[in-house]
């Protein structure tokens, strides 16, 4: 009781012209809601938009794919056919008008709906963040936890350097790294890929999800579960680490944070030990944060899980987006490109939603 | 005032400068970090600098006075790391990279803080419907994936490959598109603290025009942080260097040595158990990178009152010395309090 009573009267107490801006109780949050989902839009746009300027800037994707494949005559009929010898900003509302309907256009190496690629590639990008993210929180929270309360001591000199190696090494590099030891040295490991092509083929037969975990444990095959995981390791840790040095160092930063205010001294005075401090007192509200930051997280995840995806040959968005990179197919890198800016704004907005329903102070 | 002269810490220009000044400020293992940063980032710069004088061979030769050095040969008297898939020596693309490396980091850096500030000042500053529509676009690429934007940025401007000077270019202007906005954002804030003082009111009053309260008052007390911003920075630049040159954007191996670029062609030596393609240009990656963020944390942690270790009590310090470690400690307190 004391302690909540003693915080706000002394050292946080917000300056007036801060408190002053404070919404008033009630109906802020529909309001606040309301604001972000709004913001989506001009988001989406923005980055489309960009896109489109940046990979039409250097002319059109059909020279740039297939250029030097193809005679000049048959090369500009192609041009043309497609549309792409009309006005540039004719060609930029045509393109706002199918993305609006949902159509990111087709690849030209290949001549697939960018959208068929999300839906067979999606899922498997999508299980290894979600391994990578499983790494990340078991090792980042409970080490940054760690960190904090044996602060300038040699356990917090230790996993500190830790995080900064691990965000110092490309996840790439990293990933070459296990593969060396324990899938080459070792071999106690898979290679690459997410499945040995048995299971690939059994799994993939039927009502396949594209979630090779869900599908394994649906075939009842404990085999087939087995061989799934043991796949998924190496690039969950790769891409895991990287994630987990960031979660260790932001825990850590809020829990010291947190640990100076006066409602942790006063738990302290009162004889609670450090330990219990940092795991009954500090740790939620130095949470919050961290909540806010994982939005931030999942566009760096995805970024890494281009390069974790090319490393292990784990065939997702990534690994895709790398093939058609260098196949010089510009109109599949854009739709990917804009799916993903699409994909990072909506998951923005689900966790601006989850930090205002925890933390009242985020609605401004 | 004369007579106080003697007894006020009056620090020398070098002793105010950012790292010298935290470097004295600093104690224990924030110190530790800080020199193992400085250490690490001086010796690649000495390596970047000195690249031609240090290195065995050149980054694209192929063959000493004894013909081809071979590929995938494992590391030898001639050959310390070894030589790659593509038949170059390791070693001497690893010292060259530190070149292209560091070609990259300043060119992007330097274009980035120009532009980032310029428009984080103006934005800041006049306010508005134009700082509403940067804030928004600002936001909008923040959040995105800084690897894919530089993807996107890579291809607009190089089409891919290039030469030495188009790949550094392109690289770095991608790495540029990203941070523009890291920029824009602290400097937009801190014009916004800074503008209500008191001291551009009076400039203001006494008639000084815009452009002038904008780059004489306001700027001038809005970086405090870009020193920190440039060290994590600097280290998000050659990760999405690397990043991109691992995903086929690098520069061409005749062109530079790119260590993303060499990385990406030992994939496959990986499989058979070659090691040495690999461990060698991904290790300078990490170390660099490591020196760099070894620097930006203390940096960090020194600028944050709540984060700094404080200087215990008689450590045998001159009373000078103690002054000087605590006099910016108290001047951060109360600006942050104020």
């Amino acid at each position: 009781m004391t302690t909540s009573d003693v915080a706000p009267t002394s050292v946080d107490e917000p300056p007036p012209a801060l408190a002053r801006r404070r919404p008033r109780k009630g109906g802020s949050l529909g309001r606040y809601l309301l604001v972000r989902f709004l913001l989506i839009f001009p988001t989406i746009f923005i980055l489309v938009t960009l896109v489109f300027v940046f990979m039409r800037a250097t002319g059109d994707p059909i020279t740039a794919a297939l250029g030097g494949r193809l005679p000049a005559a048959e090369l500009a009929q192609r041009i043309h056919e497609a549309g792409y010898d009309r006005p540039i900003i004719v060609q930029y509302l045509e393109y706002l008008g199918q993305l609006f309907t949902g159509n990111f256009g087709t690849t030209i190496t290949d001549n697939q709906p960018v959208v068929d690629i999300l839906l067979r590639y999606g899922a498997a990008t999508a299980e290894l963040v979600f391994y990578s993210l499983i790494v990340a929180f078991v090792v980042g929270i409970p080490g940054g936890m760690l960190a904090a309360a044996l602060r300038d001591r040699w356990p917090d000199a230790i996993s500190r350097v830790t995080a900064i190696l691990w965000y110092a090494t490309p996840v790439f590099f990293a990933g070459l790294l296990l593969k060396l030891v324990f899938a080459v040295w070792l071999g106690v490991l898979p290679v690459s890929g997410r499945a040995s092509v048995r299971t690939e083929i059994a799994l993939r037969r039927g009502d396949s999800t594209g979630f090779y975990t869900i599908d394994a444990i649906k075939s009842g095959n404990p085999a087939y579960l087995a061989d799934v995981l043991q796949h998924a390791v190496l690039p969950g840790i790769a891409l895991g680490l990287l994630t987990a040095g960031i979660f260790l160092r932001l825990v850590r930063t809020n829990l010291i944070g947190t640990l100076s205010m006066p409602y942790v001294d006063a738990a302290r005075s009162r004889g609670v030990s450090e330990f219990r401090l940092v795991r009954k007192h500090a740790y939620k509200p130095a949470l919050i944060p961290i909540i806010t930051v994982i939005g931030l997280q999942i566009a760096l995840l995805l970024g890494g899980a281009v390069l974790t995806e090319t490393t292990f040959e784990w065939e997702g968005l990534g690994f895709q987006l790398a093939h058609y990179l260098e196949a010089r197919d510009f109109v599949a890198v854009q739709g990917i490109v804009a799916l993903l800016a699409v994909i990072v704004a909506l998951t923005n907005f689900v966790v601006d939603i989850i930090a205002a329903l925890i933390d009242p102070r985020v609605r401004y | 005032m004369t007579t106080t002269v003697k007894t006020s810490p009056v620090r020398r220009l070098w002793q105010r400068l950012p790292v010298v000044h935290q470097l004295r400020q600093s104690v224990g293992l924030q110190r530790g970090m800080l020199v193992a940063g400085l250490v690490l980032t001086g010796f690649f710069l000495i390596l970047a600098i000195f690249a031609p004088v240090i290195a065995p061979y050149s980054y694209n030769q192929l063959r000493g006075p004894d013909g081809l050095f071979g590929a995938q040969n494992p590391p030898s008297a001639e050959h310390w790391f070894g030589t790659t898939v593509g038949g170059y020596d390791v070693l001497s693309r690893v010292v060259w990279g530190a070149q292209t490396a560091l070609l990259v980091i300043i060119i992007a850096v330097v274009l980035s803080i120009f532009l980032g500030v310029l428009l984080g000042l103006v934005s800041g500053y006049l306010g508005g419907w134009l700082d509403r529509v940067l804030v928004v676009i600002a936001d909008a690429i923040y959040a995105f994936p800084t690897l894919l934007l530089a993807i996107v940025a890579a291809i607009a401007i190089s089409g891919g490959q290039s030469s030495l000077w188009g790949g550094v270019l392109a690289a770095a202007i991608s790495i540029t598109v990203v941070f523009i906005p890291q920029y824009f954002r602290v400097i937009r804030s801190e014009t916004i603290r800074v503008k209500s003082e008191a001291f551009v009111e009076s400039a203001m009053v006494i008639g000084a025009s815009t452009p002038r309260v904008m780059f004489r008052h306001v700027f001038r007390n809005s970086t405090r942080t870009l020193p920190l911003i440039f060290t994590l920075n600097a280290s998000e630049a050659i990760l999405t260097l690397a990043g991109l040159g691992f995903l086929g954007f690098g520069i061409e191996p005749t062109a530079a040595a790119e260590w993303g670029y060499d990385l990406n062609k030992s994939i496959s030596d990986v499989t058979s158990g070659i090691w040495w393609t690999s461990v060698f240009p991904g290790l300078a990656i990490v170390l660099v990178v490591m020196g760099i963020t070894l620097i930006g944390e203390s940096l960090n942690d020194l600028a944050d009152p709540r984060l700094r270790a404080r200087r215990r009590a008689g450590a045998g310090e001159t009373p000078a010395d103690a002054v000087a470690a605590t006099q910016p400690a108290a001047r951060i307190e109360v600006g942050e309090v104020e």
